[in-house]
């Protein structure tokens, strides 16, 4: 019994949808009815079956798709995979964790033979079988993490760790909430963190550089984040801003359940062995409204939340725009009754 | 109101001369006043062991006060661009212990740092010190393309046309600021146009 995976669109026309049961596994990142920045990490262990946690790389029904959209991303623009000279043993080592995990969790998919250095990787889902020599790069036809991260869903970061900071000097960033890594790619963790409002003043990024810095080889972590983007559109580069920005504007209350999507990002950090590299997976999930209220408790919680954002977020968030019509939307669904603790759907 | 900042933003210094025998200024304009009041507290003869490569721009001002320092060399070109072959191999080829102090527009001091960071040289050893215009490099974040000179906010970016928001947020490997279009959700706005790096 393996994942049946959707052929579906990202772009276009948008065919993209979850199936019933992957909108029960949505990670709905709000634990109660109110939102601020908090260091929310935890430690990243395997969690419930059924959830996205029942594998610490997940793989879900979108893959497929997910991985034709990063290929029509990266043609149009390649710098949305960049690697410093200094990074390749790192993009080695993400191989070997992203290979290993998936083929850990999805035997049915996906099938790693290591005969010393020569290792035999074989993808089912996208037709690949290909062998090489581990730490030779001129065995792949890509370097090694863009060989894997063409193969995994969500986007990459590696941080190279030195003068007790962390630098962005390596990713596949194609899925982004609105950053750019070919502007961003050299810089330090306060650097390219700089344009976040209000978490800076509260000291979240020192906390967390600290916790970042301390991260363990076989002791990996997570927090969620999210945003909302309109149509299901993984590509929300800045590159493309001027393609996608206007959808902002194309909100109405008729087609709020259709167009208006939660975003959530998975993110994880992991020690990498040989590099002592950090990887940062951020992997993607979207879900439309309509699919989100199927659950009334999302769909209560999820009206206070955004009504009562503070103004600094939801501009940085780029809500402002259909803010309004979303809550009028959602407001119908709320009754004012409470809402369990916890994440997950009643 | 002064304008709020963020953490990629430069921050530039006063230069104060560093210890050691090897010192590299590079300059334009009015960051030639930068290295004169720095000479008042260098030590007798430190200037015997410095190069000063200077723009003097449009204006064309300040290159006497610099020989009157008697640097070991100094340099006068016509431009950033005519300056980079020189300064690439001076950057590579030096050796441990040259200081170096970038002085003038942030323009200037940016491009000089890309250059000594492509070389190695660690960006927090360098002296900087911001004189003269405020006008800033801009990276279109869409079709990447660098506008020199930017004085207004938004601006439009001289390659694809797109009127940019132009953004604290700045790159040491780019030597440039980012900019942004400003009215991508809806063409149709036009926010007001005002000269503000000046």
């Amino acid at each position: 019994m393996g994942i049946t995976f959707r052929k579906e669109t990202f772009r276009d026309d948008f065919t993209f949808k979850n199936s019933p049961e992957h909108i029960r596994r949505f990670p709905f990142p709000f634990n109660e009815d109110s939102y601020m920045y908090a260091v929310n990490i935890e430690p990243h262990v395997v969690g419930p079956k059924g959830s996205v946690l029942e594998n610490l790389i997940d793989v879900d029904e979108h893959y497929v798709a997910e991985m034709q959209d990063r290929a029509l991303v990266l043609a149009e623009d390649p710098l949305r995979c960049q690697s410093l000279a200094h990074m390749t043993l790192a993009g080695w080592d993400l191989l070997e964790l992203l290979m290993e995990q998936q083929a850990l969790g999805y035997p049915e998919h996906f099938t790693l033979e290591r005969n010393g250095d020569r290792w035999r990787w074989i993808n089912r889902p996208l037709g690949i079988d290909d062998t090489f020599t581990f730490g030779d790069t001129s065995t792949l036809p890509y370097g090694p993490m863009e060989y894997i991260t063409r193969q995994s869903q969500g986007d990459f970061c590696i941080l190279d760790q030195r003068d007790g900071n962390l630098w962005m000097d390596a990713g596949m960033v194609t899925t982004q909430a609105d950053w750019s890594l070919d502007f961003d790619i050299g810089m330090n963790f306060f650097e390219w963190h700089a344009p976040v409002p209000l978490a800076h003043e509260k000291g979240i990024f020192t906390r967390a550089l600290k916790f970042l810095t301390n991260i363990q080889q076989g002791k990996p972590a997570r927090r969620l984040n999210w945003t909302m983007t309109i149509n299901p559109r993984l590509d929300t580069s800045p590159e493309n801003y001027h393609k996608w920005g206007p959808d902002r504007a194309t909100v109405t209350p008729e087609n709020v359940g259709q167009k208006v999507h939660l975003r959530v990002e998975l993110q994880s950090f992991w020690r990498l062995p040989r590099s002592n590299a950090i990887v940062f997976p951020i992997r993607c999930y979207l879900i439309k409204m309509d699919e989100l209220v199927t659950q009334p408790k999302w769909a209560r919680r999820l009206h206070r939340v955004i009504r009562d954002l503070p103004e600094e977020l939801a501009t940085y968030k780029g809500l402002t725009r259909y803010r309004p019509t979303l809550v009028e939307w959602l407001s119908k669904l709320d009754d004012g009754s409470p809402t369990s603790p916890g994440f997950g759907p009643d | 109101m002064a304008a709020k900042t963020i953490i990629s933003r430069p921050v530039y210094g006063t230069l104060s001369p560093r210890p050691g025998k090897h010192h590299l200024f590079i300059a334009d304009a009015e960051g030639a006043l930068a290295i004169t009041n720095m000479a008042g507290k260098a030590p007798s003869g430190f200037f015997d062991g410095a190069e000063i490569v200077f723009i003097p721009g449009p204006e064309g001002k300040h290159v006497a006060a610099l020989e009157a320092l008697k640097p070991m060399q100094l340099h006068i070109a016509p431009s950033f661009a005519s300056l980079l072959p020189r300064l690439k191999q001076t950057l590579t080829n030096a050796h441990m212990g040259l200081r170096l102090y970038l002085a003038g527009t942030e323009g200037l001091i940016g491009q000089a740092m890309q250059v000594a960071l492509e070389a190695g040289i660690d960006h927090t050893s360098i002296e900087t010190e911001h004189r003269g215009s405020l006008a800033r490099r801009v990276q279109c974040v869409h079709c990447k393309g660098i506008t020199e000179n930017v004085t207004t906010q938004p601006a439009t970016c001289s390659h694809c046309g797109l009127l940019l928001l132009v953004r604290d947020h700045y790159s040491r490997r780019l030597a440039a600021f980012q900019g942004v279009c400003i009215n991508a959700e809806d063409r149709s706005e036009s926010p007001p146009i005002e000269e503000v790096f000046r």
